[in-house]
């Protein structure tokens, strides 16, 4: 974020009092208020209504009978949501750190004064102006046991393989994997590459003539370097994988039975389906618990930093 | 950064000129396949797809399976196609994104050239908005729209994205306004230019690239938008994204891939061709609601 240093440019008015000069100075403030309190209301004030929910009976419809924390109870003694939970570990360790590495890796591919660059971007980056529900569909029939993949190999001679993830409840989580990083790693290979850009030159030719090796200046000077990238990359990974719903619901639609149950399927499934609306609702406060212990903290930091 | 290493010989770094172009080039052949594959087996009949090879180019392409897509294919009980789901997005994309954009930008306006206290924390709970999940937020919604009787409309699901738009626009126009010299503001405003003209005549000409940045942000995530669709509209009032998943998750009558893999493609055009008509502004725009700024 760039500089916050309030700057005055409103002149301190003088003393003119009419209603067209109270008018005229309040005028930036009438046109942001809407859109602040749009948020306050439909963002802020609608959490307090989900997290009130939470603490009700509502079942089919909000009702407003006070429920204490039994949903809370309730939730956390589902089979289902601790699935849900146990899938959004593998998915989102798996997810954060392939897509980080992979993009990484290819980051520092281009950056080798590669000659069809202008090329090879627009491929990699391509996947994330899909929509995930494209994504989930192009890969539901990618990697379908008995027409995709699979068929393909048998197809090529190599008779014995056998690819049924899609279909296998152990394995079904990891085919939401491949899909989310094929879909985002382009991304991050774009932000390591603005980072690999913005490195001075000079350090690594400093470190050229001392002869470090190439593999050597990755690894002491530059990679280090990108720490900033890593964390930028690591919160919009997290809190994309946390918001993972449509990929999920195209993919496999959270089965097979719900092997690939997340969060955001099992809020809406109990939300909108199973009628446990305060279940529901309390699922979706952990959600938001969760973004906001990733968000809140950088938001603050970037916002204090650049202060100085 | 260059990676010829004067201390290498000329051998070796020819090798690893080799090995980087292969392995760029193998990636890049994996990120494509599912595009590739998509897009032909949509262009082959039906039993080209049930006896044959995934990878294989179509023998004879033809586009009846878009057509059916398009006209016929059946989404829950009504067999017209897509088309009209086509058009419910288009409904709801131009109005939110036009709607956002503008909001975003008076927003952007007022907190870096007129501010006042409080300003920060007025843009850090606008920031937060960005990053909520929106299952927080659902339940109400769907309540609010009910009640309202915007329920299954494409109205209610334009008011839904350009509230939850609100905080990218905002970000995006503050952060771009924040390096306007304030200068000319100052200057237009001895001048006697008041609070929109200065907008107007000022500002507003020289933000060219933060426009298209926020339009092309705003366009594909509206665009591509499932949740919110899923939840506040059903039915016939579904955008495109729904409607796919409808299609391709039914499990009624015969599975026709090649319709499937159509009506993908339907719904993944309009972001493409943005993409490739302004691929640069939609990175942009990515790195600027990633990195925030």
């Amino acid at each position: 974020m760039t500089t916050i240093e309030p700057v005055p440019v409103v002149e301190p008015q003088r003393q003119g009092r009419t209603f067209a000069d109270g008018l005229r100075n309040a005028l930036p403030k009438i046109v942001l208020a809407p859109s602040f309190a749009v948020i306050l209301v439909f963002v802020y004030g609608f959490i307090l209504w989900t997290v009130y929910l939470s603490f009700t009976t509502s079942r089919i419809l909000p009702v407003y009978k006070w429920g204490g924390f039994d949903a809370y109870f309730r939730l956390w003694s589902q089979p289902n949501w601790y699935v849900a939970m146990q899938n959004l570990a593998i998915f989102g360790v798996l997810y954060i750190g392939i897509c980080i590495a992979l993009g990484l890796f290819i980051a520092i591919l281009m950056d080798q004064r590669i000659r069809a660059e202008g090329v090879l971007r627009p491929i990699f980056l391509y996947p994330m102006a899909l929509s995930f529900v494209v994504t989930g569909t192009a890969w539901k029939w990618f990697l379908n046991p008995g027409l995709g993949l699979e068929n393909t190999m048998h197809h090529l001679g190599w008779e014995s393989f056998r690819f049924d993830w899609l279909v296998n409840p152990k394995m079904a989580i990891y085919t939401v994997v491949i899909a989310g990083v094929w879909q985002a790693s382009g991304f991050v290979m774009a932000m390591f590459l603005a980072g690999l850009r913005g490195i001075d030159g000079e350090i690594v030719k400093a470190a050229q003539i001392d002869g470090a090796s190439n593999v050597a200046i990755y690894r002491r000077i530059i990679i280090p370097l990108l720490r900033p990238v890593f964390l930028s990359a690591f919160i919009v990974l997290a809190h994309m994988a946390i918001k993972s719903y449509d990929l999920v619901i195209a993919l496999t639609g959270g089965g097979p039975g719900n092997a690939t149950e997340l969060p955001s399927t099992f809020m809406y499934s109990y939300t909108f389906t199973r009628n446990q609306m305060n279940v529901g609702s309390a699922s979706a406060v952990m959600m938001l618990m969760g973004i906001t212990a990733i968000i809140v903290p950088y938001l603050y930091s970037e916002l204090r930093e650049k202060k100085q | 950064m260059s990676a010829a290493n004067e201390t290498i010989s000329a051998g070796s770094a020819r090798t690893a000129r080799y090995f980087i172009y292969a392995a760029l080039i193998i990636l890049a052949v994996v990120y494509l396949l599912p595009l590739y594959v998509m897009l032909t087996t949509s262009l082959k009949p039906l039993d080209e797809i049930r006896g044959g090879d995934m990878l294989a180019l179509p023998r004879e392409p033809s586009i009846a399976a878009w057509v059916r897509a398009w006209g016929e294919a059946c989404i829950g009980v009504s067999c017209v196609g897509i088309k009209g789901y086509f058009w419910n997005s288009i409904k709801m994309v131009v109005p939110a994104v036009i709607i956002s954009t503008l909001l975003g930008a008076l927003n952007g306006y007022v907190l870096t050239k007129w501010r006042f206290p409080g300003h920060k924390i007025v843009f850090g709970m606008m920031l937060f908005a960005c990053f909520i999940p929106f299952q927080a937020v659902l339940i109400p919604m769907a309540r609010l729209l009910g009640l309202m009787g915007l329920s299954n409309s494409t109205t209610g699901l334009v008011m839904v994205h350009v509230i939850y738009g609100l905080g990218f626009t905002t970000l995006f126009f503050r952060n771009y306004y924040e390096a306007f010299p304030d200068e000319l503001v100052k200057a237009a405003m001895i001048d006697g230019a008041g609070f929109f003209r200065i907008f107007w005549r000022i500002l507003l000409p020289s933000s060219g690239p933060i426009i298209v940045v926020t339009i092309i942000y705003q366009f594909t995530n509206i665009w591509n938008d499932f949740l919110f669709g899923v939840s506040f509209a059903g039915g016939e009032a579904s955008p495109m994204t729904v409607a796919l998943n409808n299609l391709v998750s039914s499990s009624t009558g015969v599975k026709e891939y090649n319709v499937d893999m159509a009506a993908a493609v339907f719904a993944a055009l309009p972001t493409l061709f943005v993409y490739i008509v302004a691929g640069r502004y939609f990175v942009r725009g990515l790195m600027a609601g990633a990195v925030k700024g």
